[in-house]
């Protein structure tokens, strides 16, 4: 009999089985389920409606709320949405809620669930926002649902999940220090296609991968589903350890593949030939090489995001605008608050990434959310309203994603953006690293 | 849930593209109304496949909230990007009883199945250029076929299987119901 993969072995425990295989579907006990402010007020409506109002979640320290999305902004649905929240959180007496407004406020979900310790390997979680998918950097089991599946969760702590094959991405060699997370996963959905991986695990393995910080295994990851994964995962080593014990005193155990697990497909690449790259406009899977597309004007360049505002990410883009100019509107949003307070403190040459950013020209850097990523409300910040091209560290392009319809947006790593920003058209980094 | 259960039924079908991904079926700056307050989900429907291009002929004229199509046809890994229940929920809610795709994007269509907010349908023929918007259409459910009333044509549907009920019964929770499943 053949091993298992870590996707498989994890739904096998939480479904109490001694294994499972791709194609199955088995019931499986729920780490954490997380919610937000866009999906969080139907989750509930669903959980009560089926439910019945009085009921209770099943375990009040596994739901975990964290507004992001429409925070900043007059929109009064949104706030009664976050009233909402609010309001479920005292009733259930619910552990964790970071509620924007209080000093608990967090920001961007997807950086503030690991952040907060709530990603722990081995654990299975479910969120109601596709990019769940980002917590596999752990080694978790992590993917997103709908406010249906996610109602039924709320009150049994059980979902029915289909195991999915695993399709196996490795990264032999060493990248360049030109080259990012985000080229790796554009890279990847660019060969695969946009539904390349449908329904299945996709491992991310090989030397390369362990170089990467868990921020950048976490921009792989939060990709995923641009190929139509269920979830992205890497196994857990001993950084990813260290990550989470610095945040949380939980148990858990870590998960690895057997050798001899079965995929439905193993891709290899060399990470040492890996270039700077681009996603056109109007899908993450237009791979294109930066510096093929030099032709490319450019209005703004935005970065932020789960994908690309990160600490990480935002160190990258300073290590290109230091002592530089841009050329364009730079848009600037940290993910969370703990980033934000990182521009602070995080110094290049004995100055913060606040000050490079503002001798660059930036724009004033935004409170952490969601932010223009997906567009929001008409007042959210960073918003496309006319015919603007964008050159942005986020994770999709579709038409409309940033706002407005007719503007375009291209998806590369903080540094292509940044070098980007100085010239005002698609720059490919190395010009500006020696 | 705006499904029903008859085993065939024809509607006026809307032709969509490749890649339809959730900020088209429903822009974001609409997730800000709430699926399950009735107000709410009405509007949704009114908004179902604004995110369109400006090109294409409105999905629901204004100032409705029904759409003139109760079928929408479209090419490949429709649904793809977010998981916002919105998607399939302003679809149903605009009158949509059924998607004819020739894939999906897998949360998109296990939504539309939890919601039970229309049938998924799956079909091996690209079917983009075998109708236009407007085109009256039957789909005949036992013998999983779609039929084009302008031209005649029959097209061939994949079973829907064990999810076929579930849209049927209203989603998830009350297909659980009807089966024992829950209380
Ligand atoms: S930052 Fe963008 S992709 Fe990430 S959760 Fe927010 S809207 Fe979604």
């Amino acid at each position: 009999m053949n091993g298992m993969t870590i996707t498989e072995k994890i739904l096998a425990r939480h479904a109490g089985l001694d294994r499972v295989s791709p194609g199955e579907n088995v019931w499986v006990e729920v780490d954490v389920l997380l919610t937000h402010d866009i999906c969080g007020p139907g989750t509930i409506g669903v959980f009560r409606r089926e439910f019945g109002p009085k009921a209770r979640v099943w375990n009040r320290e596994k739901v975990v709320i964290i507004p992001d999305h429409y925070i900043f902004t007059a929109d009064e649905l949104s706030h009664r949405n976050v009233d909402t929240l609010r309001q479920f959180t005292m009733e259930q007496e619910l552990a964790y809620f970071y509620d924007p407004g209080t000093p608990n406020y967090r920001g961007v979900c997807h950086v503030a669930l690991p952040e907060a310790g709530h990603v722990r390997p081995g654990e299975v979680i479910v969120g109601t926002d596709s990019h769940t998918c980002t917590h596999g950097a752990l080694g978790a089991f992590a993917t997103g649902i709908g406010n249906t599946d996610a109602g039924f969760v709320m009150g049994a702590g059980k979902i029915l999940l289909k195991v999915p094959e695993t399709m196996r991405f490795r990264f032999d060699g060493k990248a360049p220090d030109y080259i990012m997370g985000k080229d790796m996963i554009l890279k990847v959905i660019g060969d695969i296609g946009f539904d390349g991986a449908s329904y299945a695990a996709m491992e991310f393995t090989g030397t390369a991968i362990d170089a990467l910080s868990i921020e950048g295994r976490m921009t792989i990851c939060n990709m995923a589903i641009e190929a139509g994964g269920k979830n992205g995962i890497v196994a857990p080593d001993q950084k990813a350890v260290d990550y989470v014990r610095a945040r949380t005193s939980k148990p858990f155990e870590v998960v690895t593949s057997d050798p001899d697990a079965k995929v439905v497909s193993d891709r290899v690449y060399d990470a040492a030939t890996l270039e700077p790259c681009v996603a056109e406009p109007h899908l993450p899977s237009k791979y294109a090489l930066a510096r093929q597309r030099g032709d490319v004007k450019l209005d703004r360049a935005y970065i932020g995001s789960c994908t690309g505002g990160k600490i990480e990410d935002f160190v990258a883009a300073a290590r290109v605008l230091k002592g530089r100019k841009v050329a364009i509107d730079t848009f600037l949003v940290p993910a969370t608050c703990e980033v934000a307070l990182a521009l602070i403190k995080t110094t290049i040459d004995g100055q913060s990434l606040v000050e490079v950013f503002a001798d660059a020209g930036c724009l004033d850097i935004a409170p952490p959310s969601c932010a223009a990523c997906l567009g929001g409300p008409i007042d959210t910040f960073g918003r496309t309203h006319g015919n603007e091209v964008v050159i942005s560290t986020t994770n999709r392009n579709f038409p409309g994603r940033m706002g407005s319809k007719q503007s375009s947006v291209y998806l590369a790593s903080p540094l292509t953006v940044a070098a980007s920003a100085i010239t005002g058209r698609i720059t490919d980094p190395r010009e500006f690293l020696q | 849930m705006s499904t029903q259960s008859a085993p065939r039924f024809s509607a006026r079908v809307y032709v969509a593209g490749d890649n339809i991904d959730t900020d088209q079926i429903i822009p974001a700056q609409y997730l800000n109304l709430v699926p399950t307050n009735p107000e709410e989900y009405i509007k949704l429907g009114s908004y179902a496949l604004s995110g369109l291009p400006d090109d294409c002929a409105p999905f629901v004229p204004p100032p409705g909230s029904k759409s003139p199509y109760g079928i929408v046809i479209a090419g490949r890994n429709f649904g793809c990007g977010s998981s916002r229940e919105h998607a399939p929920v302003a679809l149903g809610a605009a009158g949509v009883q059924a998607i004819v795709a020739e894939s999906y994007a897998r949360i998109f269509f296990r939504n539309a199945v939890a919601t039970g907010e229309c049938y998924p349908f799956e079909t091996a023929v690209r079917l983009l250029d075998r109708f236009q918007t407007g085109d009256e259409a039957e789909i005949d459910m036992p013998g999983a076929t779609l039929t084009n009333r302008r031209t005649g044509e029959v097209f061939k549907l994949q079973p829907l299987g064990a999810v076929g009920p579930v849209v049927a019964a209203g989603g998830i929770f009350a297909y659980a119901r009807k089966t024992g499943m829950l209380q």
